[in-house]
């Protein structure tokens, strides 16, 4: 008894194990396409989790199983938005997946299972966890997309991002054995200390570090890694792109800070170097790319390179603040694109795919309502004041200009320039043309309540962003200056 | 909190409440009910702002009325709201022109009435916002905020090419506004963590650091005012918006701009303004010469009134960076003038655009036959454009032309060239849109201006006229903060 007490930073992990075997044993008993006992199940077990990781946070930094799993505050924090993410993924989804078969209990159990993935990514200490973390996530995200088995778009995009993925993986490793072999280690910690310390071979440090960067980038999806993002965003039914697009870029975001920030620190001058290319690259090729796109899902995942580039501005900064604002990036990004694929889920209808750019026509006209939504989602991502868009960027520029990357922060300015065209093209369309179907647009309740919720949320907090910007702020200090 | 409510937030919020409240009414089943809660919030919007006026301070240059909370911790950003003489007036210039704007779409704008009066109403609240804000952050919040209620009016009630000229104006303006907000990054770090504009006009900055942020407020205020050579936006988003989007364009936003260089570049970078007050000069009179003759050649009334707009700003950049009271406050007066004169004429035009739908001058002639109470108004704001003594338009010209000789005899030359053209472009217009016999069905089909046309004309008659010949009232709330500027602009920060 005393040693399962001992374990309890990790109770949620563990909880959400069991419910995952529970999840998949009872759901062979349930029959029936809507699996409505196996869905409010998955909810139920989402709702344990973050009462578990509420009830055992406690102040200050826990480490367990030999240093290989962590908790602190970033922790916390990241998980109880993931929770929030996958839990409003599957309101929108429903619907959607159940007009096309795709309900089944094995998707919900991936769904479960991903997050545990995304949960022990984000807990992390230790390389090898946050490669088990990476690849339960990545598993369990291969086999959804490719879960719609008659599309061969979907088949065809499964497929492209297993080879892809399995190759960043690769890059992961190698980049990881490198760094072992310069440091004699596994622990972020321990890494830290002998860095900081000791006298590593730097050329085979760096060595390390550019494959490591290259692999995270490949998951981050920014360019010139980012070949990936807009073929599966599209192929995949849209539940599953959403799915891609949302919850593990927090993980990832996790991840990037595990592995560069606080076990790679001392090599910042080679790191943000490279995150500085990998950035300006991103915000290019995806705002640049995304305006010549008809379909709205291409359109998003080059919106997310360039988000992506954004964000990793906020950690080359390689301040306090730079970190805090990226984890607000990182938050804000998600709930700008829930709502945003939300959106083209609503649309869709039994045999119709709102994916297509023109499918927003005239939206003002058939629904005023989703379209405010949606316009308050584009500006959002748009980066206009009154959105919480506006203040993730601004946070992030504002620790680029401490950081002394004035021209950095000029050509981020004059990329999201260029961003702004195609987020008003959507408006354009909402607003200014006429639509081309007048058929009704049928939405669930719930998922009409939640979006509307996404999108004053958008605005709510971008009237009044300070209690998040403190919580990131405070959630990245503690899990940096405590250990 | 004079009279027992904060002034400014009231300012700010009433309109954009009963913004909201016409777009609850939903579609077009309940106009009637939108349009009722627009005239009610503008009317309101328009008295709360009164006392700003009679409650007024004229014997200081500090900020009044002001209103101060904190809002972001972490970035040490505050609401906070106060005005001066300066901006006080485009307040209630701004809410004057909201109920102006929603009585002359009071008929005319039939489908998506709701939207229409929101998208005025809120934009009204979030001018009045820029105007008071005394955080930097706030202002910018507000700024680019109002560009959203006016991509929409274009792009929704404007002409065939509207999306052009709102996607036009909406990337103009944002280029400009971002590299502001570079510049307050900037000033943010260097100031050791402040966003209060207030702050800022005290900092010391080094000359080159001066200039970068110059030229980047620059970008940000010469777009929106606009000038030479970024003025291109303009002639489209005006020739493509209703006319209740050209009256609230022409006489308030462009205003902002202008506002933007008194309020922020000059006094932040007052040595760089010095620095770059030939060049500055040089642009405000190629505004002023050259646009001007661009105007005698157009074909469209409303193109026309748009390069005569672009010329008129001319003069109040002019004014301000030839650094004397003259100078100042005829470029200060010019802007309200300026307010009134064009946003009558736009009105002018939309009052025959609706009957006639066309706004090609080659489409009328004679109108005064078939519409004489019309013809009379219209010309008093041409010549209000043209800058007739008696009107308005007369006092900001002759102050800025009188301030322009003390400093040199051949920009006051240049400048006055505009009592030429000005007068040359609007009166030719005037003549072949008015007199003359009927020259076709159209105009012959014409029904004079009705009650409710009169009193929009008539309230913005009165006020060219009284304008023009007794501006006392609005100067005298001035003067306290203009010398405080340019004894503030003398003084050397590096």
């Amino acid at each position: 008894m005393t040693y399962i007490s001992t374990l309890f930073p990790a109770y949620a992990e563990i909880f959400l194990l069991i419910m995952l075997s529970v999840t998949l044993v009872l759901d062979v008993l349930i029959t029936g396409k809507t699996k409505t006992m196996t869905y409010l199940l998955v909810q139920i077990t989402l709702l344990g989790c973050s009462l578990i990781t509420v009830a055992t946070h406690e102040f200050g930094v826990a480490h367990l199983f030999n240093n290989m799993f962590v908790d602190d505050l970033m922790s916390d924090v990241l998980k109880l938005l993931t929770y929030l993410a996958v839990s409003m993924m599957l309101v929108y989804s429903r619907s959607y997946l159940i007009t096309r078969g795709l309900f089944s209990g094995e998707f919900l159990s991936l769904v479960l299972l991903s997050t545990l993935g995304m949960m022990v990514m984000i807990s992390a200490s230790n390389f090898v966890t946050l490669y088990m973390g990476l690849e339960i996530l990545a598993l369990s995200l291969y086999a959804m997309v490719a879960l719609q088995r008659d599309s061969a778009t979907a088949t065809e995009s499964a497929m492209k991002y297993f080879i892809l993925g399995a190759m960043a993986s690769g890059f992961l490793l190698y980049g990881m054995s490198m760094i072992y072999g310069a440091t004699g280690s596994l622990d972020i910690q321990t890494i830290a200390h002998v860095l900081a310390n000791g006298t590593p071979n730097v050329s085979l440090l760096v060595f390390g570090l550019a494959f490591l960067v290259a692999g995270l980038a490949f998951k981050l999806g920014v360019a010139p890694f980012h070949m990936w993002v807009p073929d599966v965003y599209h192929g995949a039914p849209t539940a599953m792109s959403m799915f891609i697009g949302t919850a593990p870029k927090l993980a990832a975001f996790a991840f990037v800070m595990r592995i560069l920030v606080e076990s790679l620190q001392p090599m910042m001058v080679h790191w943000s170097g490279m995150l500085m290319v990998l950035a300006v690259l991103s915000m290019a090729v995806g705002n640049i790319t995304a305006i010549s796109q008809t379909n709205i899902k291409r359109m998003f995942a080059y919106s997310t390179i360039a988000h992506m580039g954004f964000l990793l501005v906020g950690v080359l900064s390689g301040s306090l603040e730079g970190y805090g604002s990226s984890m607000f990036y990182a938050i804000a990004y998600v709930l700008m694109s829930l709502g945003g694929f939300a959106m083209i889920m609503l649309l869709s209808r039994e045999g119709f795919e709102a994916d297509n750019l023109y499918d927003f026509k005239g939206l003002n006209q058939r629904s005023p309502w989703l379209a405010l939504m949606m316009m308050l989602l584009m500006l959002s991502m748009a980066g206009i004041p009154g959105t919480i868009g506006f203040f993730a960027k601004f946070s992030v520029l504002n620790a680029a200009v401490q950081a002394g990357h004035i021209t950095l922060v000029v050509v981020a300015v004059l990329f999201s320039l260029i961003g702004a065209f195609y987020y008003l093209r959507v408006l354009k369309l909402m607003y200014f043309d006429a639509p081309e179907s007048h058929e009704k647009i049928n939405v669930q309740p719930d998922s009409a309540l939640l979006i509307s919720i996404n999108g004053l949320a958008v605005l709510v907090l971008g009237v009044l962003p300070g209690a998040l910007m403190s919580v990131c702020a405070v959630a990245v200090q503690q899990s940096l200056l405590l250990h | 909190m004079i009279f027992g409510y904060p002034l400014l937030s009231v300012a700010i919020w009433l309109p954009i409440v009963f913004g909201l409240l016409a777009l609850a009414t939903g579609n077009d089943r309940n106009a009637p009910l939108a349009r009722i809660i627009a005239l009610v919030g503008a009317v309101l919007g328009l008295l709360v702002t009164l006392p700003l006026y009679t409650g007024f301070d004229r014997m200081t240059s500090a900020m009044q009325f002001v209103e101060m909370k904190e809002w972001i911790r972490h970035f040490n950003i505050h609401y906070n709201l106060g005005v001066d003489g300066i901006s006080m007036l485009f307040i209630l210039l701004n809410s004057f022109f909201t109920v102006i704007v929603v009585i002359a779409g009071w008929q005319v704008i039939e489908k998506r009435v709701a939207q229409y009066m929101a998208s005025f109403l809120i934009m009204s609240g979030l001018i009045n916002g820029v105007f008071a804000a005394l955080d930097a952050m706030l202002f910018y919040v507000f700024w680019e905020a109002m560009l959203i209620p006016m991509f929409i009016i274009i792009g929704v009630w404007g002409g065939p090419n509207r999306v052009y000229a709102a996607l036009k104006f909406f990337l103009y303006t944002l280029l400009g506004s971002l590299l502001m907000l570079v510049a307050f990054l900037y000033l943010y770090l260097h100031s050791g963590g402040s966003f209060s504009i207030l702050d800022y006009h005290q900092l010391p900055i080094p000359l080159d650091a001066q200039i970068l942020i110059f030229i980047a407020f620059f970008f940000a205020f010469a777009v929106k005012v606009p000038m030479f050579p970024v003025h291109t936006w303009l002639p489209d988003a005006h020739v493509e918006a209703p006319t209740g989007g050209s009256v609230v364009l022409a006489a308030i936003m462009l205003k902002v701009g202008a506002y933007g260089f008194i309020r922020f570049a000059m006094p932040i970078a007052p040595d760089a303004s010095h620095q770059l007050s030939g060049l500055m000069i040089a642009l405000s009179l190629i505004a002023v010469v050259y646009i001007g003759l661009v105007a005698l050649t157009q074909a469209d009334m409303k193109k026309l009134v748009a390069y005569s707009s672009i010329s008129h700003m001319g003069f109040v950049t002019l004014g301000f960076f030839i650094f004397n009271t003259y100078g100042m406050e005829g470029a200060l007066l010019q802007m309200i003038s300026h307010g009134f004169v064009a946003g009558a004429l736009f009105l002018c035009i939309g009052v025959m655009y609706d009957r006639v739908h066309s706004r090609q001058i080659v489409d009328y002639g004679g109108v005064v036959n078939t519409m004489p109470v019309f013809a009379a108004f219209f010309m008093l704001f041409a010549m209000g454009n043209s800058g007739l003594p008696g009107t308005s338009g007369f006092v900001g010209e002759f102050m800025v032309i009188m301030g322009a000789v003390k400093v040199n005899f051949w920009y006051a030359f240049a400048a006055a060239s505009t009592l030429v053209f000005g007068a040359a472009y609007t009166l030719w217009m005037y003549k072949r849109v008015v007199f003359g016999a009927v020259s076709n069905d159209h105009v012959k089909h014409l029904h004079d201006i009705g009650a409710r046309e009169i009193l929009v004309m008539t309230a913005l008659a009165i006020s060219v006229l009284v304008m023009g010949l007794y501006p006392l009232p609005l100067s005298e709330v001035m003067h306290a903060s203009v010398n405080d500027l340019l004894v503030h602009l003398a003084r050397s920060k590096i």
